[in-house]
Parts: structure tokens; C-alpha cells; sequence
């Protein structure tokens, strides 16, 4: 076998693919459940943007803060919060990540430095700034990071944010997932720059724009961009170019897009076809080694939506409780 | 006797106090330093009005100016609040939270609930309150009953610099976000005030004055026009029984309703827009939970239902009066069920 090409060992790349592989499995499930109306309220799925997830947080510990959007779910699930969890609180059922009071919009562990999932589009972002401003006092090298989709990039609160961070100089990351549609709405009609190079640059930030499909891409910028911030070399900007696989949300008939766009998308721009056809073309990894960690992440997903649905809702006695600290 | 101070000196020495016992206390806001990155003074302002005047010498950089970008840093603070800091952001006019209410309203008061108990944003947003300096409709509101309908978030108003230092470090000290509001005509008021630190718990409304015939619940500037009618109804025989809400959520209803209990009668004064105001709010929950003990119908005094003018003359017609407040309570008292 030849020698290994990658920045990472071949246990990371496994850990990696495993990430990807429970998100993708995750996300294909919730979309069919949904669908049999075994859920309520809103979805957003993150299936075919796994590869930003898996290799920014791969270069993070749970001291590291994440704010997440509302397509939440592959942020979580790379920063390490339970997946029975997250299934139990999609759900809404007891016991899950929020104790059922959240759902998909909201799961948040701080104990692993997830922040939240969030349903006012660009809302992480200041609160990123204070989380990398709790950082920098802490002073043991912690960084935090906000996610945005390319529609909630032209919110004002992520804008004032990019400049807050710039003037403070603080260990933050501005992560764009630039997934050519906010809602329903292309990225071009919404954003007049060609470039969020550029628009960071307004900001004073420096900026790198990546193949969000391609795993070591997103590794390899965002490993730059995180050891800088470590260091006190302050904020940057990622943009991640990449795909949805489903709509904005579960029950979006896609009328938007082009003719044979998702077939198109799901043929030739998958993450995780394009990882494994990496690992295994550079002989790191076998096909026979990728596929027993596919039937284990199904397992996970399988074995959390037999126990969500198994799981007692909540009660009425569950109604006013976590209000408030003290009141 | 303690020494007398004003609520601007009073904000000022809790944030002191409490600064110096916490090093995970930081304060932020817009030239609560003043000077930054100038070739002049630095804490050339201490905020606009000078309440944080002094800080930066004794704690440096853990006062930060910020940018003209309430959205960003009052989300900062709330950020860092779940991050296990204890900042306090001056918001300076509470006017602005039209900019930074996402972060306030969707952010820091909902994460206990929303994520199921697991997390605590122990922040605390300074704002200004209130008419009376010729600012007009957008430097001269209340608000607080807006911030009061928000489950999760905690609203104070004190009236004294007594219960402005307590009820500051209090709210510091406290787990849940707070709103604080001060009253921007009070910040001059002096009156004793301890030196050593004292926290006020919350929800503990004040019986600043007692009598028989009439119970005026009041907040914040409203409380000294409720006294000053106390004043000039007492030389006709009339006592009021004063109660100061001193914290707007939590509410202390149990002082209102003894109160009510023993008046029988109800004036409730509000320096907010009367629609879904507090007075509004305390009336109707004595309506509902002492309606037997009441001999008349409640009273409200309020502003008009209109924003704050400007002019001099129609600005102070807005903001309620002892009289009106001497007049409702007279009202009151000639209503009655017999």
C-alpha cells in the first residue's frame, strides 16, 4: 500500500467518514419520516453539506463554540451531541436534547460547545463574538464559530458582527454555507458580490473561498483559519460552496431549481462519494473498510428512531419548568 | 446615617463593587470609556451621561467601548453570558433595543426554555428610561412593558439610589438576563445609600409610604409623583398607601393585593404608554384576584396613547402628574360600591 497522502492519519479519516456517513443517514431518515408525518413542525436537512460540518469541527475540542443555523442538525452531530438525543428532541419527546421544549430549530449542547441551532437566520453571529470574547478572557486558545447560509449572510446582525470581531480582534470564524439558495431565492439574486473574499475584505477580514464538497478542502482552510485564531491572529471568513439534497425544508416541492439540477447534484457533487473515491484512489482505504461503518451509522440512526419513538412525551407538569434559573 | 449619594453615583459603585469581587464581570457599550482610540483622554465620557466615569482607571480592559452596533455587541454580551461570563451591556437609550430585540428577545430569554434547562445567560442589559429631557419620541420611552410580557428576561426599574445599587448588584449577580432600566431624570436624585455591598432581591415590591384610604402602585420616577400627591392629599385628610413595584418581572402582586386588602381602593400610575402597560397588568390581576376587596373601580394614570412630543410644554403634559395622580385618587375615593 502506498503511503498515506492525506493531513490526516487513517483512523481521522475513518472518524471523518463516520461523521458524514451518521449525518447523511440521519438527514435521508428524517426526510422519509417526515414525509409519513412522524414529526412535527419544521426540518431543515443538512444532507449533501456533510463535508463542511465533518471537517471544520474535526480541528475543534468541546471548549471550541459553535452557533449553528436552523439546518442544524450536521452541525450537532459533528460537534458531538448525542444522536439519540437529537432524535428524541425532533421528536419531542422527554428526554431529548432540549427535554422536547426545541426541537430540530434549536438543539444546542454547551457541554459540547454547541450553542444552538437557531431559528432567527444570522442570530449566531453576535453571539459568537461574545463566545470568542469569553475566549480570549479564558486566554487557553478557544475559538468560536458561526454559521450562516448565504441567504442570512446579507443579515445585519452577521455583518456588524464581522466587523465587531475584526475591531476586537477576536478568535472568531465566520463559516458560510453557500448552498445557492436562501429559501427559494439564488444565492446571485440575493448577494451582490461575486465573492464573500470580497466581502470580507469590507470588513477588514481575510477570506477564503473552498469546495464545501470537497472534505480536505474544507480541512485543510479551515485547519489555517482556526490555528490562526488560536494564536491571536484574529477573525477570518470561510465561504464553503456546496449542495442541498433536499429543499429548504421538508415538504419543499423544488419547483425553483433547473431542470435535472438535483439529479445532477446528487450524481456528481456528493461529499461523500467524492471522499471515499479519495481515500480509496490513494489506497489509504478500502471499500471493504468504508462499508461496515455505513451499515453502523444506519444502525445508530435506526436503533435512535425506535427509541424516539418508543419515548414518553412530555407532560403537562413539564409545561413552565426552565423558565428561568430563579424566579 | 449613610452617606448620600445620587443613582448615577449609585450605578457607578455597584458596578465598582462588583467588578472588583468578580473578575468574570465585564461591562460594554457604546463610550462607556469614551476616547477609544483617539489621542485624547480615555474615559474622556464614562458614558454618555458619565455613569461609568472612573471604571476604566480601576479595571482597565474589562470595560469595553464598542461600536456603533447594538445588534452585535448587545448579542456579544449575551454570548458570552452563556459562555460563563457576567457582562453587563449599557444599551444607553432603551429606545435602541428596536435594533438588538432579536438578541434579547429570541436569544437571551429563550435558551433556558428552549434548551431545556441546560443553559443559564447570567447578562444584564443597562438602559435609560423616560421623558423629561426634551429628547423626544425616540430617546424618551419606557418600554419596560414590553421587556415584562417576555417570559425569561427579568425587568427592574428602582426609584432610589438605595434600591438602584441593590437592586444592580442583584441583578449581577443574578443567573437569568435583566433588564435594567434607569430612569435618566432620576440619575441626579441622591439619598442615602451604604457603602459597603448589599444585593436587593427581586420581586419584593416596597411600601414606601402607608395609609388607609387608597393604594398607589407606582415604579420609577412615577413613585416621587405618587408621593408628592401624597403630600398635598394628605392636608385634605386623604392618606395613600404607596407601593414601589421596584422589579416589573417578577412582580411582587402579594404586596399589591394585601395592600388592596386593606384600602379597598386602586390607583395605578405608569410613565408607559397605557395599552398593555404595567398598569394595566396590575389592574387587571387585582380585577381578577381581590375583586370582593374593592369598594371602587381601579384607576390608571398614565400618558396618552400617543409617542413622547418634544416640545416642552407638550412633553410635560405627557408624563403623568401629582395631580393627575392627586385627581384619580380622589376619584376613587368618591366612586364606590355601596
Amino acid at each position: 500500500m502506498a503511503g498515506n497522502p492525506f493531513p490526516l492519519s487513517k483512523a481521522e479519516l475513518l472518524k471523518a467518514y463516520r461523521t458524514m456517513r451518521t449525518i447523511r443517514e440521519f438527514e435521508e431518515r428524517l426526510h422519509v419520516d417526515f414525509g409519513r408525518g412522524d414529526i412535527p413542525g419544521f426540518v431543515h436537512l443538512y444532507a449533501g453539506e456533510e463535508a463542511a460540518a465533518a471537517g471544520i469541527m474535526i480541528h475543534l475540542g468541546d471548549g471550541d463554540r459553535i452557533a449553528s443555523t436552523h439546518r442544524g442538525h450536521g452541525h450537532c452531530i459533528a460537534k458531538g451531541v448525542d444522536v439519540g438525543e437529537m432524535m428524541l428532541e425532533i421528536y419531542g419527546k422527554k428526554g431529548g436534547s432540549c427535554n422536547g421544549k426545541g426541537g430540530s430549530m434549536h438543539i444546542a449542547d454547551l457541554s459540547k460547545g454547541m450553542m444552538g441551532a437557531n431559528g432567527i437566520l444570522g442570530a449566531g453571529a453576535p453571539l459568537v463574538c461574545g463566545a470568542a470574547l469569553a475566549a480570549k478572557y479564558r486566554k487557553k486558545g478557544e475559538v468560536a464559530i458561526s454559521f450562516v447560509g448565504d441567504g442570512a449572510s446579507n443579515q445585519g446582525t452577521f455583518l456588524e458582527s464581522l466587523n465587531l470581531a475584526a475591531v476586537w480582534n477576536l478568535p472568531a470564524i465566520f463559516v458560510v454555507e453557500n448552498n445557492g439558495y436562501a429559501e427559494s431565492t439564488s444565492r446571485d439574486y440575493g448577494v451582490a458580490v461575486d465573492s464573500y473574499v470580497d466581502r470580507a475584505a469590507g470588513f477588514g477580514l481575510p477570506g477564503i473561498t473552498v469546495d464545501g464538497t470537497d472534505f480536505f478542502a474544507v480541512y485543510e482552510a479551515a485547519g489555517e483559519i482556526i490555528r490562526r485564531a488560536r494564536e491571536g491572529g484574529g477573525p477570518s471568513l470561510l465561504e464553503c460552496k456546496m449542495v442541498r439534497f433536499h429543499g429548504h425544508f421538508e415538504g419543499d416541492a423544488q419547483t425553483y431549481r433547473g431542470p435535472g439540477e438535483l439529479d445532477d447534484i446528487r450524481a456528481n457533487h456528493d461529499c461523500l462519494k467524492k471522499f471515499a473515491a479519495q481515500v480509496t484512489a490513494a489506497g489509504v482505504i478500502s471499500a471493504d473498510e468504508l462499508a461496515p461503518i455505513d451499515r453502523e451509522a444506519l444502525a445508530v440512526v435506526e436503533d435512535a428512531v425506535a427509541r424516539a419513538k418508543a419515548a414518553p412525551l412530555p407532560t403537562v407538569a413539564d409545561l413552565t419548568t426552565d423558565v428561568y434559573v430563579s424566579y | 446615617m449613610a452617606r448620600k449619594i445620587s443613582m448615577k453615583q449609585a450605578i457607578n459603585e455597584a458596578l465598582d463593587q462588583e467588578m472588583a469581587r468578580d473578575p468574570s464581570v465585564i461591562c460594554m457599550g457604546e463610550d462607556i470609556v469614551g476616547g477609544a482610540g483617539g489621542e485624547g483622554e480615555r474615559d474622556a465620557w464614562g458614558g454618555v451621561l458619565g455613569v461609568t466615569k472612573g471604571l476604566y482607571a480601576k479595571h482597565g480592559d474589562r470595560l469595553m467601548d464598542t461600536p456603533l452596533s447594538e445588534s452585535a455587541y448587545i448579542g456579544a454580551a449575551i454570548g458570552a453570558a452563556a459562555c460563563g461570563m457576567r457582562p453587563v451591556a449599557e444599551l444607553m437609550f432603551i429606545d435602541f433595543m428596536g435594533v438588538c430585540f432579536d438578541q434579547i428577545f429570541n436569544q437571551a430569554a429563550k435558551f433556558k426554555y428552549m434548551f431545556g434547562g441546560k443553559a443559564e445567560t447570567p447578562v444584564v442589559i443597562r438602559a435609560m428610561v423616560g421623558a423629561g429631557f426634551r429628547a423626544a419620541a425616540q430617546h424618551s420611552q419606557m418600554l419596560t412593558p414590553l421587556f415584562t410580557h417576555i417570559p425569561g428576561i427579568k425587568v427592574v426599574c428602582p426609584s432610589t439610589p438605595y434600591d438602584t445599587k441593590g437592586l444592580l448588584i442583584q441583578a449581577i449577580r443574578d443567573n437569568d438576563p435583566v433588564i435594567f432600566c434607569e430612569h435618566k431624570n432620576l440619575y441626579g436624585f441622591e439619598g442615602e445609600v451604604p457603602e459597603a455591598s448589599y444585593a436587593i432581591p427581586f420581586g419584593e415590591a416596597n411600601v414606601v409610604r402607608d395609609g388607609r384610604d387608597a393604594t398607589v402602585v407606582a415604579y420609577g420616577l412615577m413613585v416621587h409623583r405618587a408621593l408628592e400627591a401624597a403630600a398635598s392629599l394628605a392636608k385634605e385628610g386623604i392618606e395613600i398607601e404607596i407601593v414601589d413595584l421596584r422589579t416589573l418581572s417578577p412582580i411582587d402582586m402579594d404586596t399589591v393585593l394585601d395592600s388592596v386588602t386593606k384600602t379597598g381602593r386602586l390607583v395605578c400610575v405608569d410613565e408607559a404608554n397605557p395599552r398593555c402597560s404595567i398598569a394595566a397588568d396590575v389592574s387587571a390581576q387585582v380585577a381578577m384576584r381581590a375583586f370582593g376587596a374593592l369598594k371602587a373601580g381601579i384607576e390608571m394614570v398614565t400618558p396618552p396613547h400617543v409617542p413622547v412630543p418634544f416640545s416642552p410644554p407638550l412633553e410635560d403634559l405627557y408624563i403623568p402628574s401629582a395631580a393627575q395622580v392627586a385627581a384619580a385618587v380622589r376619584k376613587t375615593l368618591k366612586g364606590g360600591r355601596h
